[in-house]
């Protein structure tokens, strides 16, 4: 009772969230929203036995991406530009993307639910095939992480140095007249 | 009704009443610490020796006229300084305060002093302190004052810079006491080594106490690292345009932050509740006996705090680009190099 | 108890809106932003799976996704900011320069 009460609250609100930040006219307010959406998420991860990785997200998704993610918004000051003269009407209005995304996306949505809802064997309760020990413990997923997967982990750091320098060789002024 | 989870239910009302009480106290503290390092007295008019000189000033500010410049954003404005103060108040949640205790026998089965405990607090209480750097930058920016902002900016760039340093810092204790749940943490520190030294982190963790102790600093915008707030002390700082209400509770969370630093510190380095001082003393069977750890908790944590106070009142402060350049060209090396010595000693010691 | 299928529809609905966003938005954070939102849900339909078929290797994806998308959004980022210093517009359709 409890547990789908939470499950329907923090689904309700990562939608609703995610739904503002695609119809918010100002960048800053979309970046909040999407901050609230995350950490609803992080509620639903924690329904799903996985506190870690809930943690994870509201510590690098919400507090650094999110924040990196500001910091551009208002270095730009993006919401005080002149946008292009169709800009002005609110996202929703514009006629002819409204009917093509919106189009698109409600197709995607019930394509995919159709196609869940006929597949057999998936209306059996997360929990109900085995329990939480195995999932949610920190200490078996970073043995598994550091014995299976190290070179991936590795792989993965040496992605992070090479994307370090490259967003520092981007954003960097150009000396001299260009 | 269940009395022990009356009791649960209480515990964590006094833990919130403790942590407001806390910034109220910390206010008075600092004046009259400053006072007395100053050789004058801090606030002496109010209530005996200015004791109630914290009173004065909350009725003070909540009298003030509540004022919101026209271009500020409306809706950010109010929510900057909420996010703040709710970000330094969820962030003790997972820090306990004391041992299990039963109250000599009144409950049937042992509650345990703090808020809650789960079984990867210490990250909780990192990520929701990462959150806190969201209140000071939309501060800055819903002032729509440049000041404001450029204030803003370096406020949460220095927070998030020290933010690596301080979880390396932490990443060493968690190698050493083999969880990442705070409650255990502090009890894998009980007892002595040859029945002198106290278990305590610290002794094996020295370098990983100073580089925590200067990353908690840096994080709350204290001491020698408050040059966003103090440089434009003439002019602005992410709170200039904030009025009564809406600015003593940035105060109030960085005060609760400072306080919640100092928790964790002595909850992961000065062994929590247990023991008194560094060495073996004849109290500290009678503190677990009788179930006084949480005295000793609030003695060590009132030690640091007292330490927070003074390196804001004897040292100079660091300019922007020397704060920037200490945290990630000393502090996170050094930092990073305490996490790898500790995990091979962790490796060799323990097989 | 919350079925399985409960987390996939609304991983759907995450991931069509933010398929959304991308289409119908013409500001390049925002886009940027609803690449996030596609990504956030791909990470709830892996922790589900991986809690449903009590696999650890489910989080273990969404650990790396995540730092990935850490990465993508640096690096978008500052594309974005190099971006703006050309043409001072963050509208997708100001950069067409290309187009025949």
């Amino acid at each position: 009772m409890a547990e789908t009460f939470a499950f329907y609250l923090f689904s309700g609100l990562t939608i609703v969230a995610s739904a503002l930040v695609i119809g918010q006219r100002n960048p800053m307010y979309s970046v909040l929203l999407l901050v609230a959406s995350f950490g609803a998420m992080a509620g639903l991860f924690i329904q799903l036995d996985a506190p870690f990785v809930a943690v994870v997200l509201i510590i690098v998704y919400a507090g650094a991406i999110m924040v990196l993610f500001l910091f551009v918004v208002m270095l730009l000051n993006a919401p005080q530009e002149d946008a292009l003269p169709y800009d002005h009407t609110h996202p929703f209005r514009h006629p002819v993307l409204m009917r093509f995304g919106g189009l698109l996306a409600v197709l995607l949505v019930v394509q995919l639910s159709y196609a869940l809802l006929r597949t057999r064997d998936l209306h059996v309760a997360v929990a109900g095939r085995s329990d939480a020990s195995v999932v949610s413990s920190v200490a078996e997923l970073g043995r598994v992480l550091f014995e299976r997967h190290v070179f991936a982990f590795e792989a993965t750091s040496i992605l992070i140095l090479v994307a370090m320098v490259g967003a520092v060789v981007l954003a960097r002024r150009e000396s001299g007249q260009q | 009704m269940d009395l022990t989870l009356v009791i649960e239910l209480l515990i964590i009302g006094v833990t919130f009443f403790m942590l407001i009480n806390a910034s109220a106290v910390l206010v008075l503290a600092e004046r009259k610490i400053m006072g007395f390092m100053q050789q004058r007295y801090g606030p002496y008019l109010v209530g005996p020796h200015g004791v109630l000189q914290p009173l004065a000033d909350i009725v003070k500010l909540l009298f003030k006229e509540e004022l919101r410049p026209k271009g500020a954003d409306k809706w950010l404005f109010t929510l900057a300084p909420i996010l703040s103060v709710t970000a330094a108040f969820a962030a003790f949640s997972t820090v306990p305060w004391g041992a299990e205790t039963t109250f000599f026998g009144l409950l049937d089965r042992p509650v345990k002093l703090g808020v809650t405990d789960v079984n990867v607090g210490l990250l909780v209480i990192f990520a929701i302190t990462s959150m806190g750097v969201y209140g000071i930058v939309l501060a800055g920016w819903s002032s729509n004052s440049k000041y404001s902002l450029f204030g803003g900016l370096r406020a949460s760039a220095q927070m998030i810079s020290y933010e690596l340093s301080y979880a390396t810092a932490l990443a060493a204790v968690i190698l050493l006491a083999g969880t990442l749940s705070v409650r255990e943490v502090v009890d894998s520190q009980a007892g002595t080594w040859f029945g002198i030294v106290q278990h305590w982190w610290i002794f094996l963790q020295p370098v990983g106490f100073i580089v925590y102790a200067i990353a908690g600093v840096a994080e709350t915008n204290r001491a020698p690292f408050d040059f966003p707030e103090a440089e434009q002390e003439l002019v602005a700082g992410y709170n200039t345009e904030y009025s009564s209400v809406r600015f003593a509770l940035f105060p109030q969370a960085e005060y609760i932050n400072m306080a919640t630093m100092s928790a964790v510190a002595t909850d992961l380095y000065l062994g929590g509740w247990h023991g008194l001082l560094p060495f073996y003393t004849p109290v500290d069977p009678l503190i677990e006996q009788y179930g006084l750890g949480w005295l000793a908790f609030l003695a060590k944590v009132g030690g640091f705090l007292f330490f927070y106070i003074w390196m804001r009142w004897t040292l100079p402060r660091y300019r922007y680009d020397q704060l920037m350049h200490f945290g990630w060209k000393f502090l996170l090396p050094v930092s990073v190099v305490n996490l790898i010595l500790t995990a091979a000693g962790v490796l060799y010691f323990n097989g | 108890m919350i079925p399985l299928s409960n987390y996939l529809v609304v991983s759907a609905i995450l991931f069509a809106l933010g398929t959304c966003g991308v289409f119908m938005r013409r500001n390049l954070i925002t886009i940027l932003l609803s690449i996030e939102i596609m990504l956030n849900a791909v990470n709830l339909t892996f922790v589900a799976f991986g809690r449903y078929a009590a696999d650890v290797n489910g989080q273990i994806i969404v650990f790396f996704v995540i730092t990935v998308a850490a990465a993508e959004a640096a690096v978008g980022l500052a594309l974005v900011i190099a971006l703006f210093r050309h043409r001072e517009s963050l509208n997708p359709d100001a950069f067409t320069s290309l187009k025949w």
